[in-house]
């Protein structure tokens, strides 16, 4: 079953390689995890969404002149707004609702963004410009590229200014306090409300970055983040799906494992690697529902 | 007499859905044969998740696994393909009954996560192991052929849908009266009570999902040898959003909002693009400067379902089903007061 070729050269390119598209599973999954503890909502429109501002930052740097950074960092201002403005305008009418009128809710939302995409900028596919030089990286001989490097450092920042974000100001604060207990923290004060749509927010700036970071891989199109939204979806359920470390921990490794399978696994070519990650995800459903690192709900009979 | 109603109200509707093709062309028989397809799918979509309480995104992928059973089989194997319909039925159905074992262990938004994966792999799977599904390309059928002299191979797939869709609806109906349907019912309102009255969820659940695929299996089978042909891209995860979808729209739980739902699953992704074409138009009447969008580019169709759905769930919960039974107790209600001789306020109560 093992590949006829094998040098360890070739396996650490496969390793970066692995670690950089966890990474951006990783922060898509991250953006899932933030709504679900917010509001209890898991967002089937992440990925359009991501995929949405992705198509903004395309068509900034394509027809106004920006470069890379400027329309990186524009764009996360306007999914900031944008995931927001979805929060106070569609999800807040259906609070309180079951998990189906919630899941259809965010299902509509997921046709319109598609449909959005494809209708403003066409279906076909398009090249995305990669901000770090085709250039490799040589570490030793073996030859890294430096978009996988970037990719993954991006997301870490990222991940990083999020963690601190939360641990360190005032907001991040009443946002966890809000999560944990609506109730008493709108009496203490906190604008609850307010603390759901910056949750959205901030899950939509997160698949900003992930869609913008994936994009140069894999060519834009309005499905691009489909496929990535299945494996945030394990990453995020391998990592229990409220624990944000989880979450992280969950996308690289999933990452690194289906790409090392697909590599080196002959039975698993590139068409199974996404049945394999969708075996993960039931596996992981069944032998294990809390995630690596969530808590185990006990229901009292 | 409500009993006498609601069999004339079927017998109008078979008398209706028999007489249609008389006065329509191929195209629009063809398209209406299709509406029968999804309307088996969506009998069986009702049966998990309306009475059932069990979401699936996932119902495309058995679809899928009918139409596969009948393109190999009679392809490849030169099986008549009106015998692989009900083969493709219980291939389906048997894979939804394993499925819901994994199932049984996943509730609300997880079960809607494994079967989200569900359509989106099956796709894939049917791409790699290109040597039984012909991969990207799929498989083609022979063209239908009618059976019978003097009828059209269209008008004949319309009848044989038909036909088949009635003796399920019926079937559908005597499976969730009495103890089943009581069962399913009792999962969806309150799994822990359900228990504690002692159903089994490992008996109704694994049941339900089974039923529900064969469902949709058997409306797979339909779909391959009408469109006659089956590749991995006629089952796209946009096919089982849109069966949910035209479930809600019809009415969930309701058996008649079924059909309802089947027309909004054929019809809505065909013709929505053609709504804002009219909306842009009178909008450029009025003298607002919209025309930059293009309403028949791709895109707008999905756009336009989208709001629709959301447009749905947010004023008429209970779909399009629910809609008629409201309105059918306002009039009720007018007549009532029309008519004084009735005792005031206990008649229409019942029907709630």
């Amino acid at each position: 079953m093992v590949a006829v070729t094998f040098t360890w050269g070739e396996f650490f390119q496969q390793v970066v390689f692995g670690l950089a598209i966890g990474a951006v599973y990783a922060s898509l999954a991250l953006a899932l995890v933030l709504i679900f503890r917010t509001t209890h909502v898991l967002n089937f429109a992440q990925g359009e969404m991501a995929m949405f501002t992705t198509f903004i930052a395309w068509s900034l740097i394509t027809n106004h002149g920006f470069s890379f950074w400027p329309a990186f960092f524009v764009t996360i201002g306007i999914a900031f707004l944008l995931g927001a403005g979805v929060e106070r305008i569609v999800i807040r009418r259906f609070e309180g609702g079951s998990h189906l009128t919630m899941i259809l809710v965010t299902i509509g939302l997921f046709v319109i963004f598609n449909g959005g995409a494809a209708w403003i900028w066409s279906p076909e596919q398009k090249d995305f410009p990669s901000p770090f030089s085709a250039e490799p990286y040589s570490v030793g001989g073996v030859a890294i590229a430096r978009q996988h490097v970037g990719i993954l450092v991006v997301t870490l920042i990222s991940v990083t200014v999020l963690w601190a974000f939360f641990r360190f100001t005032k907001a991040g604060l009443g946002m966890r306090a809000a999560a944990i207990g609506p109730e008493p923290s709108r009496l203490l004060g906190v604008r609850v409300p307010w603390m759901y749509a910056v949750g959205w927010g901030l899950a939509a700036a997160l698949g900003a970055i992930s869609g913008i970071m994936v994009a140069p891989e894999l060519f834009l199109t309005p499905t691009m983040m489909q496929v990535v939204l299945i494996y945030a979806f394990v990453a995020a359920v391998l990592g229990g799906i409220e624990s944000p470390v989880g979450a992280v921990v969950g996308g690289l490794l999933l990452g690194l494992g289906t790409t090392l399978v697909s590599r080196y696994v002959d039975f698993v070519s590139s068409e199974l690697e996404l049945p394999f990650a969708f075996a993960i995800l039931v596996l992981v459903l069944i032998v294990r529902p809390a995630g690596l690192f969530g808590r185990v709900t006990v229901r009292r009979v | 007499m409500r009993i006498a109603g609601r069999a004339g109200g079927y017998a109008a509707l078979l008398v209706a859905i028999a007489v249609l093709p008389l006065f329509l062309g191929t195209f629009r028989t063809t398209q209406l044969t299709y509406v029968g397809a999804f309307a088996i799918a969506l009998i069986g979509l009702n049966i998990l998740t309306g009475h059932a309480g069990q979401i699936s995104l996932g119902h495309g992928a058995f679809m899928a696994l009918g139409a596969y059973t009948t393109a190999i089989l009679s392809v490849n194997h030169g099986v008549n393909d009106l015998l692989t319909i009900p083969l493709g039925g219980i291939v389906a159905g048997l894979a939804g009954f394993l499925f819901g074992f994994p199932a049984l262990r996943l509730a609300g938004v997880y079960l809607a996560l494994a079967t989200f994966g569900l359509a989106i792999v099956v796709p894939s799977l049917a791409k790699r192991f290109d040597e039984f599904t012909g991969g990207t390309a799929g498989i083609l059928l022979d063209l239908p052929t009618s059976p019978i002299g003097g009828l059209t191979p269209e008008r004949w797939l319309y009848y044989l849908t038909w036909a088949i869709a009635a003796v399920l609806f019926l079937c559908a109906i005597l499976f969730l009266r009495g103890k089943t349907g009581r069962a399913l019912r009792a999962i969806r309102e309150n799994e822990l009570a359900a228990v504690s009255s002692g159903v089994s969820l490992a008996r109704y659940k694994t049941l339900a999902f089974g039923v529900s695929a064969f469902y949709a299996g058997i409306a797979g089978s339909i779909y391959a040898i009408l469109s006659f042909i089956v590749n991995p891209g006629a089952f796209p995860i946009d096919l089982s959003i849109l069966l949910l979808v035209g479930l809600v729209i019809g009415g969930v739980g309701s058996m008649l909002g079924v059909l309802g739902g089947a027309a909004f699953v054929e019809f809505v992704p065909l013709e929505a693009g053609n709504v804002p074409a009219k909306v842009i138009d009178a909008l450029q009447r009025v003298g607002l400067p919209v025309s930059d969008l293009d309403p028949t580019t791709a895109g707008v169709p999905s756009v336009v379902y989208g709001i629709i759905l959301l447009l749905v769930i947010a004023l008429a919960p209970q779909g399009v089903a629910g809609l008629a039974r409201r309105l059918g107790a306002a009039t009720r209600r007018f007549y009532s007061r029309l008519i004084p001789t009735n005792k005031p306020g206990t008649p229409s109560r019942r029907e709630a």
